[in-house]
């Protein structure tokens, strides 16, 4: 435990606690509120009220709050500087800034090209897209659940995950990137021997040829559930499908189905030890 | 007549506050409207943009740090040389010898950790509260870019002391560039297409082909210069359209 408490008390992590204990509270601050919204209804008749002094004292104390904390802070808590940046001695374990933790520990799961730059991209597109794909007109400007069950889900999904990756990454991930528990010792020559398979593998093809073409089925054969759940919805919902369209809903289960492949890929890997699911010459999925 | 009273009436108080502030309309709109800062603001707003529950005043404490931000990076510039030389030395001297240089670094440092948290809940609100919806899409796209930017703002500055944790941490980071798809020299499709450890996306972003002197200079300019304009214009731009999108989203009358 004495290690755990170590990284957790490191004057950079100190803000990473801060944030999952901020992340809960404010959920709870929204959620609280969307419940009772549910229940109740919203008051739909708002008027104005001045901005001096409602909104400006409002600024203004929470101006104060904010530099009273940082003050307190930065008096109590001093900036890490370590040694002087030498390219010859890597640390061990090196970590990238912890909001890039996220990113770091995908690595374990994916090639570095999806890992770092692939995902990254899909998940800056997919959160500007958001307001073009979600058509649902319900629930503007108040907290709600019932009206917008799937939006909410789906988001709080991505935005949790990737505050536990960035948990991961700097609490329990040691030397070697190898996890261990809080009550563990960080164990510097810790070898774990690999013997991770690829998918192919495991269902016993060892011709290079036909791995890559189960490999591309299997990956084909996941992204076209989002073609079997289109028909369903078409089925069940024609309507809501009919306003949707192709495109949007393309974007949606494509972006969807990329996003739950990480959960995925982390089960098949710590379960399995499935290294990779679809091998070819130029790339590794 | 009470002593507030006297007290005001007074010689020295009159002769320092020449008249006192009648709490009317036309004095509190008078407030907003002849401050060039406070202008940024209507007059009058929806009265649940003033419920600290909705907004949780997130994106002005955003706004807030980064006013921070910009005061103490100024400060630190004064006593910074963004040589490998110099640079580590500078911290040093700054934390040691710079009266107050201890805490303007500290409170650099820890005012940014909570920008990139402030950011990351004022984005969890503004999903939480649907308000991205339209008239408000363009407004959350330009979220996303000030998103973005906080966090490369924030990377670049890391490696700026020029010590182990900041030389490792930026080395971690970029290494996964070599990776882009056709344009890193370990990508897909890069060798292919004749990317070198010297010629890909990364030795751009690097000046070199390690974490080195020009790396730091490179990621000094982008920090102190370019990435904050660049917040800047996003930022106004932000602002505008809270106000042209008709001020904080609330509920339509019917739905
Ligand atoms: C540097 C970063 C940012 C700053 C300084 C900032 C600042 C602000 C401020 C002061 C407001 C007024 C209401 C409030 O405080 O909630 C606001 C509203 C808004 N922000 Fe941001 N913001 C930033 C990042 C973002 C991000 C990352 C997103 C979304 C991805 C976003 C989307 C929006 C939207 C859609 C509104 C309008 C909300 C409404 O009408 O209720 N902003 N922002």
């Amino acid at each position: 435990m004495e290690q755990f408490f170590h990284i957790l008390t490191r004057p950079d992590n100190i803000p990473i606690a801060g944030m999952l204990l901020l992340v809960l509270f404010y959920y709870w601050l929204g959620i609280s509120q969307a419940v009772k919204n549910d229940k109740y209804g919203v008051n739909r008749n708002i008027d104005k009220v001045h901005c001096w002094p409602y909104l400006t004292r409002i600024e203004f104390l929470a101006t104060l709050l904010i530099m009273v904390i940082l003050t307190v802070w930065s008096i109590t808590i001093d900036a890490p500087l370590e040694e002087l940046a030498n390219p010859s001695k890597t640390p061990n374990p090196a970590k990238a800034p912890w909001y890039f933790l996220g990113l770091q520990e995908m690595l374990v799961y994916f090639d570095p090209w999806i890992a770092g730059v692939v995902l990254p991209t899909f998940i800056i597109i997919g959160l500007m897209a958001i307001p073009y794909l979600d058509l649902n007109p319900k629930g503007t400007g108040y907290y709600s659940f019932r009206q917008r069950r799937a939006a909410i889900l789906i988001f709080s999904f991505g935005y949790l995950l990737w505050v536990a990756l960035i948990i991961i990454g700097t609490f329990f991930r040691g030397p070697g990137w190898y996890f261990f528990y809080p009550w563990e010792e960080w164990d510097v020559h810790r070898i774990v021997a690999i013997t991770n398979v690829d998918l192919p593998y495991l269902f016993g093809i060892r011709s290079y040829f036909w791995s890559s073409v189960f490999g591309g089925g299997v990956v084909l054969g996941y992204y076209s559930l989002g073609v079997f759940f289109y028909l369903y919805l078409k089925k069940k919902h024609a309507e809501l499908m009919k306003n949707l369209g192709l495109l949007r809903y393309v974007i949606i289960a494509f972006l969807f189905l990329t996003m739950t492949a990480l959960p995925m890929k982390m089960f098949l890997r710590i379960f399995f030890n499935i290294k990779y699911v679809w091998v070819t010459p130029w790339f590794n999925i | 007549m009470s002593t507030w009273e006297k007290i005001k009436r007074s010689q020295i108080y009159r002769s320092v506050f020449r008249h006192g502030y009648k709490d009317t309309k036309p004095n509190r709109m008078h407030q907003i409207v002849s401050n060039v800062f406070l202008h940024l603001h209507p007059t009058s707003v929806w009265r649940h943009a003033t419920d600290i529950r909705f907004t949780w005043g997130m994106g002005g404490i955003t706004f807030l740090l980064f006013i921070v931000l910009t005061v103490t990076g100024v400060i630190l510039m004064f006593y910074y040389r963004p040589t490998a030389e110099y640079a580590y030395a500078d911290i040093k001297y700054l934390e040691h010898d710079v009266p107050f240089g201890m805490f303007l670094r500290n409170m650099h440092r820890w005012a940014a950790h909570l920008m990139v948290i402030t950011v990351w809940l004022h984005m969890l609100r503004v999903f939480l509260t649907g308000s991205y919806k339209p008239p408000r899409e363009f407004n959350w796209v330009v979220g996303v870019m000030l998103l973005v930017l906080t966090l490369l703002l924030s990377f670049t500055g890391y490696l700026l002391p020029w010590d182990q944790l900041a030389m490792w941490a930026i080395t971690v980071g970029t290494n996964m560039a070599r990776a882009t798809p056709f344009l890193g020299h370990e990508g897909p499709f890069g060798t292919e297409l004749g990317m070198k450890a010297d010629n890909d996306i990364r030795f751009l972003l690097l000046g070199g082909t390690q974490v080195g002197p020009p790396a730091l200079l490179r990621f000094y300019v982008l920090h102190c210069i370019a990435l904050p304009l660049l917040a800047v214009a996003f930022m106004i731009v932000h602002f505008w359209r809270v106000r042209k999108d008709g001020g904080i989203s609330r509920p339509p009358e019917h739905e």
